[in-house]
């Protein structure tokens, strides 16, 4: 799924734009170890984490789209990280549950 | 002359509060400490150092009857260019060269300190870490501040030059330290294969936690490791490093990339975990709310590294440390054995 597609889908905005950024399945976390621990390469990440620390942990899970949710802003440290490793983010108003039943057509990134 | 040439003065009696004079300011907020960039080993030792281990003890000190010239003399045989007025360890204010510049240039040179003495005063804390001594004096433009302990009194003052010099006698011991081992190294592995690197993490330190293990999985890319193994060893070293800065009171990363093998070390410095076969277990976490809002302290830190590694060892004792050694096999990652495994079946 490309960021484009997820982004209309979840209703949201590109707050970082990367080219050719895509998703093949889908992770909901807000800890940190948790989705490194399940969620698996190539997968969108749905998170309400809007900080530098979720860019680190997308870079080594290979995540290349994070899902934030209730409109959380993504400072500008964060943002900078993002487009420094390739990871686009898209800002939604959905909570997290909402914006996984958006992206139901993913598969479970589960490990 | 140095400041610990200072004549001794025993300060001594605790002050009554009823009429405190001391304007101490808030310590400024922990966010804007220096420290964003800096040197980690630096930024370390100022958090480490507190003002009572670098201030100067020895304090001339004038009593309040003291006329100003008795101040001018103390400040003269001193060398300093300004001198507490105290008794008995109370503080009462301090009488500045400016205080005796215009003393003698209006004839008041022979009265009592206290009708002339500056009261509304900066001072430190002597527990307060030297980061946030260094702020005062980046935001205030004093050479030197008075020292007060927890029951207010007296007990020390601190100059840049303590903290300098301070400063470059640990950083000196870092150094040889580090040549040591540099050499010590070089005697042991002449391979160019073999890389070793060490990183400070410093407690607390969120903004700069997660480096270590980047510049790892940088140094796995460049050296061209196999893609799947780099990420699990990442994995280990962002773990083991936020695990230092959320639950020790600090410690060393260590990174050794062999031609066989790769190890992620972490040691810290305390406070030791009791049961860590219990905090090895998924879900299990001693992490405080302000943490967990962070998105750490999920309670897989340990039980993650374990299960990237393909050996692991924790080793811990209440009250002086924790290292938890995470290995990885170069010549037979597991995953060569898995995909041998699935071709096979």
């Amino acid at each position: 799924m490309t960021l484009e597609e997820i982004r209309e889908r979840v209703g949201g905005t590109v707050a970082v734009d990367v080219e050719g950024a895509s998703a093949g399945s889908c992770y909901v976390g807000d800890l940190l170890s948790d989705i490194m621990g399940h969620a698996g390469e190539g997968c969108a990440l749905v998170t309400i984490q809007n900080h530098l620390n979720t860019i680190a942990v997308c870079t080594l899970v290979g995540c290349e789209v994070i899902v934030l949710c209730h409109g959380r802003p993504v400072p500008p440290d964060m943002a900078a990280a993002a487009a420094r490793e390739g990871v686009a983010v898209v800002v939604t108003p959905r909570s997290q549950y909402a914006a996984a039943l958006a992206l139901k057509e993913l598969p479970p990134a589960d490990k | 002359m140095p400041a610990r040439d200072y004549a001794p003065v025993i300060l001594e009696g605790r002050p009554k509060q009823d009429d405190e004079i001391l304007a101490t300011r808030p310590p400024p907020d922990a966010a804007t400490l220096p420290g964003g960039g800096g040197s980690e080993v630096i930024m370390e030792l100022l958090q480490r150092f507190k003002v009572r281990d670098v201030m100067n003890r020895q304090v001339a000190c004038v009593a309040r009857a003291a006329p100003l010239r008795e101040a001018q003399r103390v400040m003269r045989e001193n060398r300093v260019s300004g001198v507490p007025v105290a008794e008995n360890g109370r503080l009462y204010g301090i009488v500045s060269v400016n205080d005796i510049i215009n003393a003698l240039d209006g004839g008041w040179i022979d009265d009592p300190c206290e009708t002339r003495m500056a009261t509304s005063l900066v001072v430190l804390e002597a527990g307060m870490p030297l980061a946030y001594a260094l702020r005062y004096f980046n935001n205030y433009t004093y050479g030197r501040f008075p020292v007060l302990d927890a029951d207010r009194r007296l007990v020390g003052v601190i100059s840049q030059r303590d903290v300098m010099r301070a400063l470059l006698l640990e950083l000196t011991v870092e150094v040889r330290k580090l040549e040591r081992k540099v050499s010590d190294r070089q005697l042991e592995r002449p391979s160019d294969k073999y890389l070793h690197r060490e990183y400070a993490v410093i407690r607390n330190d969120l903004s700069n936690a997660g480096k270590a293990a980047n510049e790892i999985r940088q140094i796995l890319k460049d050296k061209k490791v196999d893609r799947a193994l780099a990420r699990r060893v990442a994995v280990a070293a962002y773990e083991l490093e936020i695990n230092i800065c959320i639950h020790s009171h600090g410690g060393v990363l260590t990174f050794i990339l062999a031609d066989d093998k790769i190890i992620v070390q972490a040691k810290d410095r305390g406070p030791g975990i009791a049961d860590t076969e219990w905090a090895c277990r998924d879900g299990t976490s001693t992490a405080n709310d302000w943490i967990r809002s962070m998105g750490f302290g999920a309670g897989m830190g340990l039980s993650n590294s374990k299960r990237v590694s393909d050996a692991f060892e924790i080793q811990s004792e209440v009250g002086k440390f924790t290292r938890v050694i995470c290995a990885f096999d170069r010549l037979v990652p597991r995953e060569k054995i898995e995909k041998a495994g699935s071709a096979g079946t």
